[in-house]
């Protein structure tokens, strides 16, 4: 029997970035909040202290500030005709844990997706006719536009410090941005990160061939900043421990660096941690929730009422608690009804290595997002008039790390033991660099999420199963951007390039990347999607679902920009309009 | 400050710091751990970090003495000793597998390992129902018996290097089977963990003296790279530390 807790005004389900976000939103406009997080408390001096966080090891290969899968994980199947298993060790994706979540241990790519990704359907409808998009693709528009988020983005980048260079200023377009972005009300909060050699080289090539090269928006800070919150950040290093690390220097944005000092202090917010959801809880008529069961870490079960109920857990997390809530009807891919879990989504990447005999690229001296991208050939920045497939994916040359665990570029061919791997590894260490394609990713009726009927977490709850393989429709377009990459390898003139394509099935092994979307998506018709365009359940009006799990379909571009402007999206609506009139805030 | 607002896991801040340093600490023995509620206060706790434990050389605390003797065998053809590098034995790297193994990772301690257990296609992944440990056991002993069988009695540790190599060879190739465990998982495993014992920070116990950091270039632990930035195509001119500090800094 669980304790009951005295109410709250808000509940919010994990406190990573959305959580972090919403929950300073919330307690500045006067409300009662707290946060339940089911890993640790984790702050930069103790969790992520110079001393010993450059360890590929432990935090690289044994994953240590990722979720375990002993405590969930999910069941995969590339199809239908297939039985799920569990992913008993995480590979091709790892969710986060602990407070800060995911935003802990990304590489920091802060993009903005284009204006067309968001009217999608409608603006394929309207460039290439009714009838162009295949028909097995789920594409669809998320109900609200670029222009309506355009603010919820520059918020978040200046929350962020993000450093980059503008590409289109109120409507001008800027040298040496990306040309190909929605207009922006300001510049970048700071200048773009100095630049290695490898990239400096791509970006030559790139520009030579017609291209339109440009600083990847990055959140390894290119200097000092003190955000609007009064948050002090420092100098990135380029130490080239990112990705899968917390960072020691303050200098990576995430909740701790730049919400927590200022939201923790707040005598209206509290956050428990170590503390795992396990379900929200609804009154009998179905209308509404009334809070949330939670299981301590020594398996305590308490209920905690709350009047608002906010899932920022990752993602995929979100879906899996709309599922096991019964919040909204579970998508069913037999008959294409039911909204929760529909449009699964991730992200379609290619890429190529090259060789070279007289250059020292040090690849050590990195980090996550310094680089230079290619988005000529990103969602539809160029004609797909003639071509067998919608969609596209940024072209990125950010060589983030040279950590030898996993960095051991050599040629095809080379033994991977003995003394001949030895020498082509001590010969090619420094002298490689490669550059990738992040593509598009976008819905089928057969890609979906549900509850697994067999297998369970360790409270006894039924474990996320995830159906997915890539659409042909990807395939096509990957390998059509592939192809524009060789062009840019050639420019390069290196002595071998080596080309790996994305190639079907899809495989839960090797890592690929965490941007898993979709499940809880936005959109305009509650027959085809769980939310309405303020993130709110078109079915429990006081519960608001944030994360990459409300895409209705994944861009070519890193998810965390558009994640945190939803968030501040969800919070003016909530505060301006939800709080003072509860209720659907869009008529179904 | 409403440090005791929440009934339930309500604290002292006293108490609560206490905690904190408790999570620290008990969370990686595999104790029990308190939630926390934390209110009015940015939370931390000197001395509540948890850096990794140097790895001692010298005995073995998962091999039996002839497991070690054919893993160390192993690692020396894999990685053998020539004019690049000393080899996987005298780089320590059975010693990090062993350490390696009687931890959490050879525990699988983090892993989901709840039956049922099937055989999935390749994309589906791992689905051994066995841990690090119990393939290392079942796998070396399935090649000491084929050893025997096959080489009059020996043990791995007993062949020439060309007869190891070329049973490594069929292993690698999975055109040999073993009667104990599977021949190509146990490469497979043992690959992955020596390269990982070489190229790791030598605080656990592989990578002796940094020896691949040197070979290839990387200079480890060093952070902080702003003075290089600018020099593109410029080889980096300090030598590597590990987090335990560089070998001139320690007393040996």
């Amino acid at each position: 029997m669980a304790r009951k807790l005295p109410r709250r005004d808000v509940v919010i389900v994990g406190l990573g970035w959305t959580g972090a976000i919403l929950a300073h939103e919330l307690t500045d406009a006067g409300y009662d909040v707290v946060a339940i997080e089911r890993g640790p408390w984790r702050d930069t001096a103790t969790d992520f202290n110079v001393g010993y966080m450059p360890d590929e090891l432990r935090y690289a290969i044994r994953q240590d500030l990722f979720l375990k899968p002993a405590q969930e994980t999910f069941t995969f199947r590339n199809n239908t005709s297939q039985t799920a298993l569990p992913i008993r060790e995480f590979g091709s994706f790892l969710p986060g844990n602990g407070v800060g979540g995911a935003g802990v241990h990304w590489n920091g790519h802060t993009w903005r997706f284009f204006p067309s990704d968001f009217n999608l359907k409608s603006h394929l409808d309207q460039r290439y006719g009714a009838g162009f998009v295949h028909k097995d693709l789920q594409v669809q528009d998320w109900g609200l536009t670029y222009d309506e988020l355009e603010n919820s983005y520059d918020r978040f980048e200046y929350l962020a410090g993000i450093s980059g260079k503008a590409g289109v200023l109120k409507g001008q377009t800027q040298a040496g941005g990306n040309p190909f972005e929605g207009p922006r009300a300001r510049d970048y909060p700071l200048p773009p990160m100095k630049m290695t050699l490898a990239p400096t080289m791509f970006a030559q090539a790139a520009q030579g061939i017609g291209l339109h090269p440009f600083p990847t928006p990055s959140a390894n800070l290119s200097g000092a900043y003190v955000n609007p919150l009064g948050i002090a950040m420092g100098q990135c290093t380029y130490c080239g421990f990112c990705e899968r690390f917390g960072c020691s220097n303050y200098s990576k944005s995430s909740a701790q660096t730049t919400v927590l000092p200022l939201l923790m202090r707040k005598s209206n917010f509290e956050a428990r941690t170590l503390c795992e959801v396990t379900r929200v809880n609804m009154h009998p008529t179905g209308k509404h929730a009334t809070g949330v069961t939670y299981v301590d870490v020594n398996g305590e079960e308490f209920e905690q009422p709350a009047d608002l109920v906010l899932l920022c857990a990752y993602g995929l997390h979100n879906v899996r608690l709309m599922l096991l809530s019964k919040i909204g009807q579970a998508y069913d891919p037999n008959t294409g009804e039911g909204t929760v879990g529909r449009n699964y989504c991730y992200q379609t990447n290619s890429g190529v290595q090259l060789f070279f005999d007289d250059k020292i690229f040090n690849p050590f001296i990195a980090a996550g997002s310094l680089g230079q991208t290619v988005d000529d050939y990103n969602g539809d920045a160029f004609d797909h008039t003639g071509k067998d497939f919608v969609g596209g994916a940024g072209i990125n040359c950010i060589p983030t790390n040279g950590r030898p665990i996993s960095y051991r570029p050599v040629p095809p061919g080379t033994p991977r033991w003995g003394s001949a791997w030895k020498k082509a590894t001590k010969d090619n260490y420094l002298r490689a660099f490669s550059f990738s394609s992040q593509g598009s990713s976008y819905a089928i009726r057969g890609n979906y999420l549900d509850l697994d009927p067999t297998y369970k977490d360790r409270f006894g709850n039924p474990l996320m199963r995830m159906t997915f393989d890539f659409p042909d429709n990807d395939i096509r377009m990957s390998n059509w951007v592939t192809d524009r990459m060789q062009e840019i390898a050639k420019a390069l003139n290196p002595r071998q390039s080596v080309v790996s394509r994305r190639t079907k099935p899809y495989n839960i092994v090797p890592y690929q990347s965490t941007h898993n979307t979709g499940g809880a998506i936005v959109g305009a018709d509650p027959k085809t999607s769980p939310l309405n365009r303020y993130l709110q359940s078109w079915d429990v009006h006081n519960v608001f679902a944030i994360g990459a799990s409300a895409f209705p379909q994944n861009a070519g571009k890193n998810p965390t920009g558009t994640v945190g402007a939803l968030a501040y999206w969800a919070a003016d609506a909530i505060i301006q309009k939800y709080m003072r009139n509860p209720g659907p805030l869009v008529q179904a | 400050m409403s440090l005791d607002a929440a009934p339930p896991v309500s604290v002292t801040r006293r108490r609560f710091l206490a905690s904190t340093a408790a999570i620290a600490v008990l969370a990686s023995a595999g104790g029990r751990v308190q939630a926390a509620s934390l209110s009015g206060i940015l939370p931390w706790q000197p001395y509540s970090a948890t850096p990794p434990t140097p790895v001692v050389p010298g005995g073995w605390t998962f091999f039996t003495p002839a497991e070690a003797r054919a893993v160390e065998a192993i690692v020396d053809r894999l990685i053998p000793a020539d004019d690049v590098s000393v080899g996987g034995k005298d780089a320590g790297c059975a010693v990090f597998i062993d350490r390696q193994l009687s931890g959490s990772y050879g525990s699988a301690q983090n892993l989901y390992m709840q039956p049922p257990f099937a055989n999935g296609t390749p994309s589906q992944g791992f689905q051994s129902p066995l841990s690090p440990m119990g393939r290392y056991r079942q796998g070396l002993a399935g090649l000491d018996a084929y050893c025997k069988a096959n080489f009059a009695g020996k043990s791995f540790d007993g062949l020439s290097p060309a007869e190891q190599d070329d049973l490594l060879k069929k292993m690698e190739a999975n055109s040999i089977k073993f009667d104990s465990g599977d021949a190509k998982s146990l490469f497979e495993l043992l690959l992955q963990n020596t390269m990982e014992g070489f190229f790791a920070d030598p605080i656990y116990g592989g990578n002796k003296d940094m020896v691949s950091w040197r070979m290839i270039g990387f200079p480890g632990a060093r952070y902080d790279y702003r003075d290089h930035i600018d020099k593109h195509n410029q080889p980096y001119p300090l030598p590597p530390v590990s987090i335990m500090g560089n070998s001139t800094w320690v007393r040996r």
